[in-house]
C-alpha cells in the first residue's frame, strides 16, 4: 500500500498539493504515481511566471518505458519549478513528497485547495482504481 | 523472410472470422464521395519485358548532360563499393525494423551513421536521419519552438539567402503551428547575409535564427558574427550546413562562442545519387541539453545483462507509439537505406577523403568562375569566399541560354530569377570533383558561342 500523508489534498490523476505558510502550494506527483510510473529519467518542470488553470497539462514526468504529463491540480501563477529534478529526477521516486517536489504555486483562489481529495478520499480512489 | 501471399481461401477466412462481406467492407467508414470508384484511368498492366523497354527509352530521353546545376543537390563521384554493399540482402531495407533490437546490424550502421554525423558536425548527438534537407530544417525550426520554453514569440529570422526550397517547405510542414518565419536581407555585394541587416530585431523575443553554410549563393556567411548575435539576443541557431564543406569549413558545433543549438542539412551529397529529385535523407544533429525535443529515432550503445555490448533504441518517450499527439515528431522512421549508403561512404573516403572532395570542388568552382567570366557579357554577381557554387549575372534573359545550352546536352546552371528577381539575369552555378578541365572548357566555348547567338537584353 502506497503512502497517503495526512496533511495533504490529492487530485484523482495523482499529484499532491501541500499548503505552505505563506499561501502558496507546493505540487508533485504521489508515492503511487512514482510506483507505477518506475524509475524516473527525465521530468520537465514549468517556468516561473507561467499563468496555468486547473487541469492544465505543466510538467512531463518521463521513465524508462513512458512519459506522462502532470496536470496543475489549481488554477494560478507558477513561482518556481524544482531545478533539482533536472540533475536527478530519482528524487521523484525517492521522495516523492519532499525533495521530488515539481512546483509552486500562487493559486487564484484559495477555494479550488478544499475542492481536492484529503488523504482519506484518495485512499479510497486508489482502491477503487485497484 | 518469406513472401507468401494470401490465397483467395485465406482473404475468404479471414474475412469470415471477422464478420465482413468482402474487403470493400473494410472501407466503409470512408464516405462514398472520397472514393475513386474504378480505375479506368489506370492503363492496363504491361509485361516486365514491356516495363523495362519503356522506362529505358524514358530514362534515354534525358541523355548524359554535362551538369553544372547544384542548387541543394550535388553530382559527386560515388565509389562502387557503396552501393554495392549497400544493395547486400543483409542491410537493404528503407526502414529501421520494428523489433529493432533483434537486427543489432542495423543498429550498428545507425549508430555508427549518428557518430560520424555527429562528429562531421561538432555537435553531441545526431538522429538516425530525416526525410530530406528541407524537412530538415522544417523539424530544426519546430524542435527549437518546443526547446526554447522562454520564448513566447515563435519567431524565427531566416536569411532571403537560405534555399528558397527549403524556406517554403518549412512554411508547409511548420506553417500551420504558429511559427512565424521572419526575412533578413543579404548584401548586393557579398551575397551574404550582414550583422546590420539583423540590427532590427535586436532585443526583441526571436525564437531562433537560421544560418546557411554555405548559403544557397554558395557564398560563406560570417557564422561566428551571426551566431554570437543571435545567443545575445537570447535566441537559439540553427544552422544548415552542406556535408562535404565540413571537411574544410569549421563545423556549426564550433561556431562563435558557444556553437549552435540544431545542425540539419540534406545529406545527399555523402554517397546518393542525382535521381531525379530522390530518395534523399535528411540529417539533423544538436547538443545534449536538447535531446528531448530531437525528433526521429536514436540509437544508443549498451551492455546486455551478461555485459556485452549491444545496441538499442534509446529515448524513445519522445516518439509517437510512446507520447501520441504530444510526440516530438512523427517521424519514428528513417531514410535507412540512404543513410547506410552515406555511412559507407563516410567509411571508405574517412576525413582525408572527404577534405580532398571538398578542396576539388572548390578548386573546380574556382576554375569554371574563371573560364565563364572571361566570356564576354557574364559577370561574377558576389565578391568574397565562397565554396562550390557562384552567382554569374549575364546580359540577357538567362533561359534561352540555358534552353540553348541544353541542346548542346549541357546542364548550365540554375536560373535564380523566379526566386531572386532583384539579382536580374542571374544563374548559379557549380563544379565539383566530377567536372574535369576538358568539361569546364566545353561549357565555356558552348557559352561563348550561345551569347554571340542570343540576343541581347
Amino acid at each position: 500500500m502506497s503512502n497517503v500523508p495526512g496533511d495533504l489534498r490529492f487530485t484523482k490523476s495523482h499529484e499532491w498539493v501541500r499548503t505552505l505558510p505563506d499561501g502558496s502550494v507546493e505540487i508533485g506527483v504521489t508515492d503511487h504515481a512514482q510506483g507505477a510510473l518506475g524509475d524516473l529519467v527525465f521530468v520537465e518542470v514549468p517556468e516561473a511566471g507561467r499563468q496555468v488553470r486547473a487541469g492544465d497539462a505543466f510538467a512531463v514526468v518521463e521513465s524508462v518505458k513512458a512519459a506522462s504529463d502532470v496536470y496543475s491540480p489549481l488554477g494560478g501563477e507558477v513561482l518556481a519549478g524544482n531545478d533539482a529534478l533536472a540533475a536527478q529526477p530519482e528524487l521523484v521516486n525517492q521522495d516523492p513528497y519532499g525533495q521530488g517536489w515539481i512546483a509552486r504555486l500562487k493559486p487564484a483562489t484559495t477555494a479550488e485547495v478544499e475542492a481536492l481529495l484529503d488523504a482519506a478520499q484518495y485512499s479510497e480512489h486508489l482502491a477503487s482504481e485497484g | 523472410m518469406a513472401y507468401i501471399p494470401h490465397t483467395d481461401e485465406d482473404v475468404r477466412a479471414m474475412l469470415e472470422a471477422i464478420g465482413a462481406r468482402d474487403i470493400d467492407d473494410l472501407f466503409d467508414e470512408i464516405p462514398a464521395g472520397l472514393r475513386i470508384g474504378s480505375l479506368d484511368g489506370v492503363p492496363p498492366a504491361l509485361s516486365e519485358m514491356e516495363v523495362s523497354r519503356l522506362m529505358s527509352d524514358r530514362a534515354g530521353r534525358d541523355g548524359r548532360p554535362l551538369n553544372f546545376i547544384g542548387a541543394g543537390a550535388y553530382e559527386h563521384h560515388i565509389p562502387a563499393p557503396v552501393w554495392a554493399i549497400t544493395t547486400r540482402g543483409e542491410i537493404y531495407s528503407a526502414y529501421t525494423p520494428y523489433q529493432a533490437e533483434a537486427s543489432q546490424g542495423t543498429l550498428q550502421g545507425i549508430y555508427e551513421y549518428q557518430t560520424m554525423m555527429a562528429s562531421l558536425t561538432g555537435m553531441e548527438v545526431s538522429n538516425a536521419s530525416l526525410y530530406d534537407g528541407a524537412s530538415g530544417l522544417a523539424e530544426a525550426c519546430l524542435m527549437a519552438i518546443r526547446a526554447h520554453r522562454r520564448s513566447k514569440s515563435s519567431r524565427i529570422l531566416v536569411p532571403r539567402a537560405l534555399n528558397p526550397a527549403y524556406r517554403r517547405c518549412t512554411e508547409a510542414i511548420a506553417g500551420t503551428q504558429d511559427l512565424r518565419l521572419e526575412e533578413v536581407s543579404y548584401d548586393p555585394k557579398s551575397g551574404c547575409t550582414p550583422l546590420d541587416a539583423l540590427r532590427p530585431w535586436e532585443g526583441q523575443d526571436i525564437t531562433a535564427v537560421v544560418l546557411q553554410q554555405p548559403n544557397f549563393f554558395g557564398q560563406l556567411e560570417d557564422v561566428d558574427g551571426i551566431t554570437d548575435w543571435a545567443r545575445a539576443q537570447g535566441a537559439l541557431v540553427i544552422a544548415v550546413v552542406n556535408p562535404t564543406s565540413l571537411a574544410l569549413l569549421r563545423p556549426p558545433g564550433e561556431w562563435g562562442e558557444k556553437g549552435v543549438d540544431i545542425a540539419c542539412g540534406e545529406g545527399q551529397p555523402l554517397g546518393v545519387p542525382l535521381s531525379s529529385g530522390g530518395p534523399y535523407f535528411g540529417f539533423l544533429t544538436t547538443r545534449m541539453e536538447h535531446v528531448r525535443q530531437m525528433p526521429g529515432r536514436i540509437v544508443g550503445r549498451t551492455v546486455d545483462l551478461d555485459g556485452r555490448s549491444g545496441f538499442t533504441l534509446t529515448l524513445q518517450a519522445r516518439e509517437q507509439h510512446i507520447r501520441r499527439g504530444k510526440a516530438t515528431s512523427n517521424i519514428c522512421t528513417n531514410q535507412g537505406l540512404l543513410m547506410t549508403a552515406a555511412t559507407i561512404y563516410m567509411a571508405l573516403l574517412g576525413p582525408a577523403g572527404l577534405e580532398r572532395v571538398a578542396s576539388a570542388c572548390m578548386a573546380r568552382t574556382t576554375e569554371l568562375v574563371e573560364a565563364l567570366t572571361r566570356v564576354r557579357g557574364v559577370r561574377r554577381a558576389f565578391d568574397g569566399p565562397r565554396f562550390h557554387e557562384a552567382v554569374l549575372q549575364l546580359d540577357r534573359p538567362v533561359q534561352p541560354v540555358l534552353a540553348a545550352l541544353a541542346e548542346r546536352g549541357i546542364v548550365g546552371g540554375h536560373d535564380l530569377g523566379r526566386d531572386y528577381p532583384e539579382l536580374g539575369h542571374a544563374l548559379l552555378v557549380c563544379a565539383t570533383e566530377t567536372r574535369t578541365r576538358e568539361d569546364i572548357a566545353c561549357y565555356a566555348a558552348a557559352l561563348a558561342d550561345t551569347l554571340g547567338r542570343v540576343a541581347a537584353a
